[in-house]
């Protein structure tokens, strides 16, 4: 009986094959894991609950910048200048000129909305119907929408900028894009702060886990010490630890994803109000598939690598005396 | 041969020393006990034995195994191959006795309807079959210790080393205790046993060595010191 054939020493016998039974070992000890916890709901509950608010709020943070970009990415290709027109021009005009910007290599088209279609539509869209009917005259200037070719640089759209300001009929040019652009910049800084935002909660989530597994780990000394004593080695010890950071990750993960989708939901009947106000059929973005799988799988990750910590650190100190 | 001992030294980190220079053989199959005031180190050899210590110097064969050469991920496999019963019992209390028994099996990847099998012989063994569902807290001292030691042949070792065994029992459940451990020795299991029941000892017949202050006493001054 040699210490590398322990096995056949001690199992001569095996009902099923090597790996069903690693198999079916790590089931019951899951399984035993779950219980433990079910054992102790409020305690559980609690921790569970604090690993999903904390991996629910940058979830949130990442779903409202999604949202904000789906939402800017309709303006994105708004590359176009918006010419208004000196007021007293006709609108032959108007077409005049269009014709003439239409020529320009640094233009790819140009469209003439005339002071009458601009007000019909602003009536339909606005909801000041009412009032505007109360106008005696139409108080909108025509508008060229000039969109410039792609071909274009930052440098030529400047120059394009200041020459169809320059021209004598323009009353204002204004580049509909710069906002755009800024905003997105924004979104690009804020997402990056909810990255860093969202490390430093998953080091929270892996210190709240492996001081929980450590307290178990306490609470359990002499069972580890037996089990110790009686030929198990730190794998085995280890085992159920790490199954039950497995679990209060997973949990906690399932939470934050019920957290977020009822945050969704409580957001549809506002949001639904807003788009009804701006003729839009703006919908909120929910967490795709993958999304949602890899939220379960940060908690899951986090679960086992703050359990992993504890059980590393402290399994080893405990040696039958 | 199953237990051998030569020159061995335990000295711990006060300076004082539990085992000085302790030479000894134990044979197969036999059932052999120590004796020895507390403090004599008749601890210390079941602890050598079962590597929870390593000696300062010496060598501690157990079944051709030099403990020396046993590397410390490889503890556990080699305390697998030893059943241990201890006085305190250290019985886990947060689950049946049929799982407690269970235990060295589930440790060692038994399949479980191989595991359940063997627990119910074991326990059949000591007599607590019809107790397999309780928790060992309803359990009597000397029934407890008697699931201690199914637990430690549950895994059919050759060698069982009991530490005090009967220390909490009265004189009928340590003769019952007792009268177990013989039954393993007549098939075939090597046992060593820490005792101060000279008493019962007698009574059961068995070959004793006595320490004192970590050497061998000599046979005719333990026979006076204990009348």
């Amino acid at each position: 009986m040699a210490v590398t054939r322990h096995s056949d020493a001690v199992a001569p016998v095996r009902s099923s094959g090597a790996v069903s039974t690693w198999f079916t070992r790590h089931v019951s000890t899951s399984v035993g894991s779950l219980g433990r916890l079910f054992r102790q709901p409020f305690a559980s509950l609690m921790i569970i609950l604090v690993i999903a608010v904390t991996l629910a709020i940058p979830a949130a943070l990442n779903l409202v910048i999604k949202n904000a970009r789906s939402v800017s990415a309709g303006w994105d290709n708004a590359l176009d200048f918006s010419m208004y027109l000196k007021r007293g021009l006709d609108e032959s005009e108007a077409q005049g000129l269009a014709r003439l910007i239409q020529q320009r290599a640094d233009v790819e088209s140009v469209q003439l909305i005339t002071a009458g279609d601009a007000l019909i539509e602003f009536k339909q869209q606005s909801g000041f119907g009412a009032a505007l009917d109360q106008l005696s005259e139409n108080p909108l200037p025509h508008t060229l929408v000039v969109r410039p070719s792609s071909a274009n640089t930052s440098q030529s759209m400047i120059l394009l900028h200041e020459e169809l300001a320059n021209l004598p009929e323009a009353d204002v040019v204004q580049v509909d894009t710069e906002w755009v652009q800024r905003f997105h910049a924004i979104l690009d800084i804020v997402k990056q702060a909810i990255a860093i935002g969202a490390s430093l909660l998953g080091v929270a989530i892996i210190v709240i886990i492996g001081n929980t597994i450590r307290l178990d780990i306490q609470n359990r000394r002499d069972e580890i010490e037996v089990t110790k004593l009686i030929g198990a080695s730190n794998a085995f010890v280890r085992r159920p630890f790490l199954w039950s950071g497995f679990w209060y990750g997973l949990f906690g993960g399932a939470l934050a994803l019920g957290l977020v989708q009822y945050g969704l939901f409580l957001l549809k009947d506002p949001v639904a109000r807003l788009a009804g106000l701006y003729q839009s059929d703006m919908t909120v973005l929910s967490l795709t598939l993958a999304e949602s799988l890899s939220l379960l799988g940060i908690g899951v990750l986090l679960g086992l690598v703050g359990s992993w910590f504890a059980a590393a650190r402290h399994m080893r100190r405990i040696e039958p005396r | 041969m199953m237990i051998q001992l030569d020159d061995v030294t335990k000295r711990f980190p006060g300076g004082q020393e539990a085992l000085s220079g302790l030479s000894l053989t134990i044979d197969k199959g036999e059932m052999l006990f120590i004796t020895g005031h507390s403090g004599a180190g008749k601890s210390t050899l079941l602890r050598l034995i079962a590597l929870i210590e390593r000696p300062t110097s010496g060598q501690v064969i157990v079944d051709g195994q030099n403990t020396r050469r046993v590397k410390r991920r490889k503890i556990p496999a080699y305390r697998r191959q030893i059943g241990m019963v201890f006085q305190d019992h250290k019985l886990l209390y947060d689950r049946p006795v049929s799982d407690n028994v269970a235990l060295p099996l589930v440790i060692a990847g038994v399949g479980h309807r191989e595991a359940s099998r063997r627990v119910r012989a074991a326990l059949d063994q000591v007599g607590l079959l019809h107790k397999e569902k309780q928790n060992p807290e309803t359990l009597s001292a000397g029934e407890q210790q008697r699931v201690g030691i199914a637990r430690a042949i549950v895994t059919r070792p050759k060698l069982l080393i009991a530490d005090e065994p009967t220390g909490n029992l009265d004189p009928d459940l340590s003769l019952e205790v007792m009268r177990i451990f013989r039954r393993f020795n007549e098939v075939g299991v090597t046992l060593l046993i820490a005792s101060h029941d000279i008493a019962l000892i007698d009574r059961m017949g068995c070959s004793r060595i006595a320490l004192e202050d970590g050497k061998l006493a000599a046979e005719e001054e333990e026979d006076i010191s204990w009348p």
